[in-house]
This record gives structure tokens, sequence and C-alpha cells, in this order.
């Protein structure tokens, strides 16, 4: 069963590689998991051919690993699931802290729009032409991030703003 | 959650020029918790739907990056609290995916034989809820009377009535107790019956039908593409079930069917998790042929699993692995794991990525609830007002599950 999981992940990435010769960064196999890494700019071109071509019409899941304070520090994860092949992907890009934009699967999958907001809601990665750019989880006024990883668990509280230089603006 | 309450000017079907925003919730006792929603209302009818949501948001996500690996199970059971056994498990499985464990078949077993218990439990809340939200008040006192004897069987397998924790990292918390096979025979003896009796109550009923069928249809094709799991998928012909297409804990060694309609409105929704109930039954039956009486219930593996507390009396190393799990926790390779379940809702997913020191770097969970209520803005674009309640109750939201 891996065997074949890993016989068709390679297939992916053979098509992708045809394709366009730069869609594919690198490939990392972990656990009988696929990782295709994919350039930041070539994201939504690549995650559309795995939908027209490769049959991965299911979005599963898009999350994001901080990486603090190894830059690129955003690791941005989407889970591919194609109903009709039976068959799991993920596709990861990285996402520099000091300039989060990236552009939104929306157009690809519409169930990548809460997700996405979530994510710019928790770890204030931009997506665009996101239709909705709003927070979800917290309220509008909430200030920073908290999943990102230079965020304290505790929060912010009872802490004098003097010692929070990087929370003045946003 | 934001808010952004307006009244647009815009030319509607009726001709009127002015909508009206109506705001449902978050203390409307149909929407299952503290969901809200704001609807732009064009007499009836509603034109535009928007979910806020955020009001139960507990940032599970980020005290597990401040937990170790087992100690963060615990908070799994809060997240959707009609299945705290289905997000042990899933939480288990990606754990053990990254740690590489192979896990007992005893334990798998048992694994299954409770996440289905919990699949009903959770149908029935489900069925009660929603039959009680369209004006059928009896459904929901025979649904809790079930629902207390699955409950009874949990208490006497973890201590715990809801927040079980049942299943661990590498297998389970307890060994089965004492007479469970009695108490599970009964409630399978029983189940048949009574899911008849529900659905004797329901299925032909008149305004049951005129209130359900027709009513929150959404297309397979746009299920799909606003990534919408379960049985509502199932409902709009696909079948897609992560207990068949990617097998866990031994799934693939059970007959079941998975249970599809091509209808795609409420009362097909419904007519899903009647049968799904009626499978799981099926699957419960198998599981307890499959367990047998006496075998391990957890891994060998020394440094991750707690070792039995009577060899740590009679033996050093089992008392030093003992101290060092309690206090600093075992540390996975660096490396992610993705895992996803068939939980009552929908494809639950947990993804865990470790850096490889004992606390996770980061513990997401991709929760049914959460993305499959993003598509009720379409699904209710172009219904009438009362029928908002029907199809917030098909989707089958949870907000524990929703906000995290």
């Amino acid at each position: 069963m891996a065997e074949n999981a890993n016989q068709n992940a390679n297939a992916v990435v053979e098509h992708l590689r045809a394709w366009n010769s730069k869609a594919v960064e690198d490939v990392v196999e972990f656990r009988d998991e696929t990782t295709i890494i994919v350039p930041h700019a070539l994201l939504r071109v690549v995650a559309k051919e795995c939908r027209d071509a490769l049959q991965f019409d299911l979005l599963s899941d898009a999350t994001c690993v901080d990486r603090f304070p190894i830059e690129p520090r955003f690791e941005l994860n989407y889970h591919l699931t194609s109903i009709p092949k039976k068959q799991k992907i993920r596709l990861r890009t990285r996402v520099p802290g000091d300039h989060p934009y990236i552009d939104s699967l929306v157009p690809v999958w519409l169930g990548a729009g809460w997700l996405e907001r979530e994510l710019f809601d928790l770890m204030g990665i931009h997506f665009n032409d996101h239709p909705d750019m709003r927070r979800i989880l917290l309220p509008e006024d909430w200030k920073g991030h908290p999943l990102r990883r230079d965020y304290p668990v505790e929060g912010f509280r009872d802490i004098p703003a003097t010692y929070l230089p990087g929370l003045k603006k946003s | 959650m934001s808010t952004t309450i307006a009244s647009h000017s815009v030319e509607t079907a009726t001709g009127a020029a002015k909508t009206m925003v109506l705001n449902m919730g978050p203390q409307h006792p149909s929407t299952h918790g503290v969901l809200r929603i704001l609807l732009e209302l064009d007499g009836e009818n509603i034109v535009k739907a928007d979910p806020d949501i955020g009001y139960l948001h507990t940032g599970i996500e980020k005290s597990c990056e401040d937990k170790t690996y087992s100690q963060a199970t615990t908070l799994t059971d809060r997240m959707d609290y009609l299945n705290p056994l289905g997000n042990n498990l899933v939480y288990a499985l990606a754990v053990e995916k990254l740690l590489g464990l192979e896990i007992p078949k005893r334990a798998q077993y048992i694994r299954v034989m409770m996440a289905e218990l919990q699949r009903i439990s959770s149908h029935l809340v489900w069925l009660g809820t929603h039959a009680l939200d369209l004006g059928a008040m009896s459904v929901f006192l025979y649904c809790f009377r079930e629902r207390e004897e699955i409950l009874k069987i949990f208490e006497r397998f973890a201590g715990q009535r809801m927040m079980t924790s049942y299943i661990r990292i590498g297998g389970l918390a307890l060994d089965p107790p004492a007479g469970w096979r009695e108490m599970v025979s009964r409630l399978l003896k029983m189940m048949p019956s009574r899911i008849g009796e529900y659905e004797a109550l329901l299925t032909e009923n008149r305004i049951w039908m005129a209130r359900t069928k027709g009513v929150g249809v959404i297309t397979a094709k746009d299920a799909v593409a606003y990534s919408m799991t379960g049985p509502t998928l199932r409902a709009a012909g696909l079948a897609y079930d992560n207990r068949k297409v990617f097998p866990y804990s031994s799934y693939d060694e059970f007959k079941f069917d998975v249970p599809t309609r091509t209808d795609s409105d409420c009362f097909g929704r419904y007519m899903i998790r009647v049968q799904e109930m009626r499978e799981s039954l099926k699957i419960i039956t198998q599981a307890m042929e499959k367990i047998t009486d006496q075998g391990p219930i957890k891994a060998e593996a020394p440094g991750i699993i707690p070792p039995q507390r009577e060899k740590m009396k009679t033996e050093m190393e089992s008392l030093i692995y003992h101290f060092k799990i309690f206090t600093e926790g075992f540390s996975p390779a660096p490396g992610e794991a993705y895992v996803t379940v068939e939980s009552p809702r929908g494809e639950l997913g947990c993804f865990i990525a470790s850096d490889g020191s004992p606390k996770p770097l980061r513990c997401h969970f991709r929760s049914p609830s959460f993305v499959n209520l993003q598509a009720l803005p379409r699904i209710l674009e172009g219904q009438i007002i009362a029928d908002a309640v029907a199809c917030i109750g098909t989707i089958d939201i949870v907000l524990g599950d929703v906000d995290r």
C-alpha cells in the first residue's frame, strides 16, 4: 500500500516537472507522505494544474508552520486529496516574514476561503486576490497574530506597552 | 469575528430597493451554540448570509504548542465535544505516524468500537436537536434516552462520560472493564428497533418531509469545491468516506457500506445519518468478535508509552522511563504528519510538525464543522428564512469544533 502511494506520488511529481521545469523545487518523503515544494510565485498555477490535470478535486486543509527565527519563516502547507484517484499530496511553499504575501487559492478551490482567512487571522499571512480578507476567529480590533512563535502563549496581558515594540503599529 | 452591518441598496428580485439585515444568533437556540449569522433579507428571502464565528475560540492549537505530546491529548477532547473519542483518535494517530509506532491489533479494534459508539451518540444528539429545531419535540427525548446508554458505556470504559481521553498515544488508557461485552451487546440489541422508532416518527411524517425535502440543496460539484465532507457530501452522491478511502486503525478489515444519496437536500442528509447509525452497529458487532479477552492495549515503546505500574516498582529502567516521560516527555524526529479520519461530521484532520523537541512545533486541526460551515452562505442564498434553521441543522456543526 505504501509503495503504491509512493509510485502515485512520483507520477504527480513527474507530471509537474514535465509540465513546467520550475514547478517543483524539491520533494520531501517522510512517513509515506509526499511533500512537493513549490516556488512562491508559481503556487496558484501549480495548484490549478493539480486540480485540472491530476484530479486533486478536494482541498483538504491549508495550514502554516512558523519556523521563527529561520527565514523565510512561514511554511505554508496545502493538503490536497483526489477523490477519484484516492490519493493525497502536500504542496508546500515558503513565505518570508518581512513580506508575508502570497497568491490566494480561492480561484482554484472555493474551500480555501475560510482556511486562508484563518491563516490571516492567526498567522498574519496576507493572501492576494482573496475575496474576503478579514479576521475570522478573533475580534477585528485584535492586535497581533497569536499562532506566530514570537507571540507568547499567555498573550500580552499585563505587560506594559513599552516592552512590546513590535505591536505598536499593526 | 468581525462585524459589518450595512443595509445595502440593491435591486432585488421582487423589485424592492432596500434589503434588511437580520442578526441571527449568537444566542439563537437553533444555532447549536454561539454561531451568529448576518442575514440580508429581501422580504422573507435570504439574499446573502454571512456567518460570524469565533465566540468559542479557545486557542487550542496555541496551547498544544506549550504542552508535551501526551499532555495535549486532553485538549483534543474539548474541541468537538460531541466527538471526543474521534478527536483523541486523530491526534493519537498523527503522533503515532510521526513516531512510526505500530499499535497492537486489539487496541486498534477497541479504538474502532469506541469511535463507532461515539458516532452513534453524536448522530443521536444531532437527530434529536435537529428534530427539536423543526418542532418535533418527542424525538429529542428518545434520542437522549439512548445516548445516555452510550455515555454509561464510556463512563465504564474511561471513568468519564464526555471528556474521556481514552485513546492515548500508543494505545488506550485502560483495559476494557469487566462486563463490557454485556453492556455493548445490550445496546446492539436495543438500537435497531430504537432507530426504527425515530424513523417511524419522522421519515414519512408529512410535516417533516415538507420542512426538509428540496430544502438546502447543494450540488456535488459545489460541495467538493467548498471542501465539504461527511454526510453532506455523501448526500450529494459522492461515496467519500475516510474509513474506506484511506483506511486507518484497521478499518479495512471491517465490512460495512457507505450510504449515499443523490437528492442532496436536508432530507437526504437526515437519511444518510440514520443509515450511518445502522452501519456503525454492524461495525461494532464485528469489532466485538475481533476483540480478544486478553492482549496488549499499548504498543511496546519504552520511553514513549508509560510503563506498567507493576514494572515500575520492580524494574529500574521502567522507573527511569516513567520519570522521564512525565517530566520532559518524548521527542519525535523532525518532520510533519497529516492524518485524516472520518468524524461524524466529516473529514477530521490533524497536522503535526515536530522540530525534534518534546513539544509540537505546530499542531493544527482541520475541523469538519469549520470547513463545512463556509458553504452555508451558498446553501442559504435563495432560501426563505424559515428554512435557514433546517439548513444550519443538517450541516451538523459543533461550535467547539468550528472555533477551537
